[in-house]
């Protein structure tokens, strides 16, 4: 550095400044450039520095100041000019998380979300050895071990209905299932709307254009109170199992979207390069395009993913307990728990686990991009 | 892609075809017996009528109606899944086949007797709806409540009976409707409306949920009837009639003065009436389809309606609901079983 | 069979004999077998759906077909834009349900349309301050379930509004209390008419003035004296002269606090109002970042070359800037709108009688048809959604040919 700048320094014949222009550089000079350079400017700094003192101690005041921190019922909470009830949330925590699932039977829930974060920080952090076999083991093996931990009947594990699970459990499972289940529906979709005989195409694209035509909620009721009538006397699915078809084909609908977008970036020359190849119709998608066009389109995977996570809380309204649904109900049905702060406590915390979920997939994306950025540039 | 959408059709081919003549010429008590379970619609959470607590153990008469009907076809009260319900879902369900047996505050009205695919099979309950205000608004009738917000449950029968209620009465009131009971709760609770409405039972049981119950009080107006009870699928006479006299078993076990705890004593009783109900005489049980212990095994499990009554919702409760009409007849109400002969 | 099927193919390929197999690795054959197939499945499907349904309804004596349209409703709504009453019918209260959800959406949409231009914007600020404030709300606000904000709104932020008794008294006797807010409505007398026709006319008139001074500008580029102000003044003084000379005719109906709510004017219910929080908050977020995309969008070179042309900034935003701009924010913004009229059936959680509310809702209880009311919601919002989608490729296409 300093041998180059003092290199061209020479060339114009003018002496090296050796630091800059006083009032350039430090912290005052960037205030200076970045919060006061105008009068507008000025008034909008301190317009910016009120709304954060004041949300800022209002919400330390509630959360931390009058806050109640233990307690073994809602008294304490219920006196006058008291803040967030957090002893509510602690004394709930087992059934947010767990809804009813019998105690006894609680470390294989645990175990089956231990199993999915591995799976998916596996998959998710590159450089991990044969990624392959991880992907193999997250999106084929796991759902199936999942699935004999937490209903159980089998293995010598005790049965657990899934009308006794709820909490963040069930937000996952929906979620996870929706990901998984919704893939397959989605690329099958995407192809068929791409594809060229025209019934497959139009079929495809009257799907894709229904469900993403109505609301998540018409679909879960259609799934919860229709679709029983539709199914022969006799044949009877879940009422959760249903929710999760319902959900399935709405994510299936929006991801197809997604991954339609990634096929259309892929340049024609792959195609019929693929083609002159020799390659059939399946190896040509399989194992020339769909993997170029899905690496492409992974923020937008990511970010319809983190949209079905928020659409999950939707099931609590045909009665599923979900975390909201289960945290709705412990505010309006524990009279133990009564007190004036006790709903906006537990609406907060739910929020709060929401939110860091979504935003760490947010943020997972985000840099997934800048990644993908990078590769594309070199 | 060729070889998924083969797949696909062939799922489609085995869920729809192979498993359609499998079962639907069964009766629902084969297709019980041969689960192992019986599967039971109740309600979401009311306390008293059928509430989990917190390890997912189902309690409440609605609930002991269930266990009652299990025990006498399994001889053991707990080979029952509980599948809770919203209001919406109740009938579609019953009617798909997913619930045997409907057993969740639900009123017998003819409508849904006769066009949801029901069949009611008793009176478990005589309810009426009633009115739940707070104490502070100084109201002692239903007559004052013009121009109330009125916060209610959609897809019940209190819905229109409270829109008949003031349209008779000439009275306005803001109606505050929602889906789900928690929701309705908590409105309440938050002060959106005056007024509760709902079942005069369901009142009792939400008021214990209240912070602070004794704050707010019951009308005395009862504005309808509300006969709940349980329902079955129509088409399968012999399932509405176990689950019909299951029931009529566990009154006419009260009248007669059997109970969990004498149960096995009475049989050794010589009144025939005592004889017959228990199976010590004749063979009623197979005129159902059951064994002839089956009314043995319900009460063994539930104890009479009277037991069952006081346990979930009466006396022993923290409800505290008097018989009231759900005496029985010689006591002056409405609870009469047909005789078992 | 297959020998039949194969001389069929030999003879429309011509010259050539094809065997079987050739056929069936023809990709023209295989396409139309995979048609047929697919076909065949979705026939398959829909007969089995069919048929099961009616069979299952048959069998249990289920009601069945849209007769119940025409049957007394018998339950009351809290919010109608429309007359209704419990004596009106099933297919009334579908109306009505439906007239509640395209408000809530109109409002909806307006709302975080503002909203979210005011976030977008100030995302870009050079105010760091200011930049960053915006940047935390949308990441705050995009990242939890709207269901949950409207929980959070209705159930615990108006419980801290007072009771009706203690009502906060706000200017033109409104007031502010948990049961929503009330203001004084208006009620048309005779003669109201007149004002509406005054309305149209000054209207005209000015849109008459404006486009002539427009058209001089073209031409001559002088626009006529003072056309602004003349047109603004027929719109506004021609109303108000007949507003006075047929005497006034409008009083107003107060709201004045009853026994147990406030009576009389017109009341904005704490459903619509939550609803209303949540959704444009929600959505806000989201145009927020479909802002900020569109402004980055712009190319600096357009910015320095209306700069260089002697543009003042005003100028340069309104004339280069937003035009450009709005092209590539328009379409994911539809999106986010009908997102929004979607998101608008979250209503169903916290009592606000919009379509999915009170015709999937108490509408498929009382009655019992859910096969029925289930698809004509769904087609309700297939036709919202489908409508919007023609009007915006519309739109599209008119604004790439502008681009010429």
């Amino acid at each position: 550095m300093e041998k180059g700048s003092s290199s061209s320094a020479t060339g114009s014949m003018q002496p090296t400044p050796s630091r800059p222009p006083p009032g350039s550089a430090g912290p005052l000079a960037w205030a200076r450039k970045n919060l006061f350079s105008s009068p507008l400017n000025v008034a909008l700094t301190v317009l910016g520095v009120w709304i954060i003192w004041t949300s800022v101690s209002a919400i330390y005041d509630w959360a931390i100041v009058r806050a109640v921190f233990t307690g073994s019922d809602g008294s304490a909470c219920a006196k006058d000019g008291s803040g967030a009830c957090w002893a509510f949330i602690a004394a709930k925590l087992d059934q947010f998380t767990y809804g009813r699932y019998p105690e006894a039977e609680r470390w294989r829930a645990n175990l089956t979300m231990a199993l999915g974060a591995l799976g998916l920080a596996g998959l998710m952090i590159p450089g991990v050895p044969r990624k392959g076999w991880v992907a193999v083991f997250t999106l084929f093996v796991f759902p199936i071990i999942a699935y004999f931990l937490l209903t159980g009947g089998s293995f010598g594990l005790k049965a657990v209905e899934t009308e006794l699970w709820g909490g963040l459990m069930v937000t996952l499972v929906v979620a996870v299932v929706g990901i998984v289940a919704s893939f397959p529906i989605a690329v099958l979709l995407a192809l068929g709307r791409r594809s060229q005989l025209p019934i497959v195409r139009y079929a495809s694209v009257g799907f894709i254009e229904f469900v993403r035509g109505v609301p998540l909620i018409t679909m879960l009721f259609m799934a919860s109170v229709m679709l029983p009538l539709f199914l022969p006397d006799g044949v009877t699915f879940d009422k959760l199992l249903r929710a999760l078809i319902g959900v399935a084909l709405f994510e299936g609908a929006y991801l197809a979207e997604v991954i339609r977008g990634g096929l259309q970036a892929i340049p024609r020359g792959q195609y019929e390069a693929a083609d002159a190849l020799g390659l059939s119709y399946p190896k040509k998608m399989g194992l020339v395009v769909m993997p170029q066009a899905l690496k492409l389109v992974i923020p937008g995977i990511v970010n319809s993913f983190i949209a079905l996570f928020k659409d999950t809380s939707l099931v609590l309204i045909i009665g599923i307990f979900d975390l909201l649904g289960i945290v709705q109900q412990a505010v309006s049905s524990d009279a133990r728990w009564f007190s004036p702060s006790t709903p906006l406590t537990a609406y907060v915390f739910a929020g709060f686990v929401f939110w860091i979920f979504c935003f760490g997939m947010s943020r997972y994306a985000l840099w997934m991009e800048r990644r993908l950025g990078n590769g594309q540039q070199r | 892609m060729i070889r998924m959408l083969k797949a696909m059709l062939a799922a489609v081919l085995v869920t729809g075809l192979a498993a359609a003549p499998a079962m639907a010429a069964d009766s629902t008590l084969k297709k019980v017996k041969d689960l192992g379970k019986l599967s039971c619609g109740v309600n979401t959470g009311i306390a008293g009528f059928s509430a989990p607590d917190d390890k997912g153990n189902w309690s409440g008469l609605d609930v002991d109606v269930c266990k009652a009907v299990a025990a006498a076809v399994f001889k053991d009260a707990s080979q029952v899944k509980y599948v809770p319900l919203t209001a919406k879902e109740r009938f579609t369900a019953l009617q798909s086949g997913e619930i045997d047996l409907l057993s969740r505050n639900t009123t017998w009205t003819m409508s849904r007797d006769t066009s949801a695919g029901l069949t009611f099979t008793g009176i478990t309950y005589f309810d009426g709806q009633g009115f739940m205000v707070n104490k502070e608004l100084g109201v002692k009738s239903a007559k004052e409540l013009s121009e109330a917000s009125i916060c209610v449950q959609t897809g019940t029968t209190t819905e229109l009976n409270v829109a008949d209620y003031f349209r008779q009465n000439g009275m306005n009131y803001k109606p505050v409707v929602f889906e789900k009971l928690p929701e309705t709760i908590a409105a309440y609770n938050a002060g959106r409306c005056d007024v509760f409405t709902s079942d005069a039972s369901q009142l009792y049981s939400v008021r214990l949920t209240l912070g602070k119950p004794d704050d707010h009080i019951v009308l005395p107006e009862v504005i309808s009837k509300e006969p709940l009870g349980p329902a079955v699928r129509q088409g399968d006479p012999q399932w509405a009639n176990i689950v019909r006299w299951v029931f009529f078993a566990l009154v006419n076990a009260e009248e007669l003065g059997i109970t969990s705890k004498n149960l096995d004593e009475m049989t050794k009783s010589e009144n025939p009436e005592i004889r017959r109900l228990l199976g010590q005489e004749g063979d009623y049980g197979v005129g159902i389809g059951l064994e002839n212990d089956w009314a043995y095994q319900a009460i063994k499990a539930v104890g009479n309606y009277g037991e069952m009554f006081s346990r979930n919702v009466g006396a022993e409760s923290r409800l505290k609901i008097s018989r009231g009409q759900n005496a029985l007849w010689r006591d002056g109400g409405l609870q009469y079983a047909p005789p078992i002969r | 069979m297959a020998a039949q099927r194969e001389k069929v193919a030999a003879q429309h390929s011509g010259a050539v004999p094809r065997s079987f197999a050739d056929v069936l690795y023809d990709p023209r054959s295989r396409g139309l077998l995979l048609q047929a197939l697919l076909v065949a499945a979705i026939v398959l499907l829909g007969y089995e759906v069919v048929s099961n349904a009616t069979d299952n309804l048959q069998k249990q004596h289920i009601a069945s077909g849209f007769g119940f349209l025409e049957h007394t409703a018998g339950f009351d709504i809290s919010q109608s834009l429309i007359a209704y009453t419990n004596t009106s019918s099933y297919g009334r209260a579908f109306w009505v349900g439906l007239l509640n959800t395209l408000l809530v959406a109109a409002l909806g949409v307006v709302l975080a349309t503002a909203i979210g231009f005011i976030v977008g914007i100030a995302r870009l600020s050079s105010n760091w301050l200011i930049a960053r404030l915006a940047g935390v709300y949308v990441e705050v606000l995009r990242n939890i379930p709207p269901l949950l904000m409207l929980f959070a709104i209705y159930f615990a932020v108006l419980k801290t509004l007072p009771a009706p008794r203690d009502s906060i008294a706000l200017p033109f006797h409104s007031y502010l209390n948990v049961r929503g807010l009330s203001v004084p409505s208006p009620v048309w007398q005779e003669g109201i008419w007149w004002v509406v026709a005054a309305f149209l006319i000054g209207l005209c008139a000015a849109l008459l003035i404006w486009w002539l001074s427009a058209r001089q500008k073209v031409s001559t580029g002088r626009t006529i004296a003072g056309a602004g102000w003349i047109g603004a003044a027929m719109v506004v003084v021609l109303p108000l002269l007949a507003f006075f000379a047929f005497n006034q005719p409008v009083v107003f109906n107060t709201p004045t606090i009853g026994r147990f709510n406030v009576t009389g004017g017109l009341t904005l219910l704490p459903e619509l109002v939550a609803l209303l929080g949540g959704l444009s908050l929600y959505t806000a977020a989201f145009v927020a970042e479909i802002v900020r995309a569109g402004v980055q969008g712009v190319s600096k070179g357009q910015k320095e070359a209306a700069v260089a042309l002697g543009l003042s900034a005003g100028q340069v935003m309104r004339l280069v800037v937003i035009p450009q701009a709005l092209r590539i924010i328009i379409p994911p913004l539809t999106n986010q709108y009908l997102n929004l009229t979607k998101n608008s059936s979250l209503a169903v959680a916290i009592g606000y009688p919009d379509l999915v509310h009170v015709f999937a809702g108490t509408v498929l209880n009382q009655t019992n048809q859910a096969i029925e009311v289930i698809l004509i919601t769904m087609a309700v919002y297939l036709t919202i959604s489908l409508v919007t989608s023609v009007l915006m490729n519309w739109f599209n296409a008119r604004m790439a040919l502008v681009e010429r």
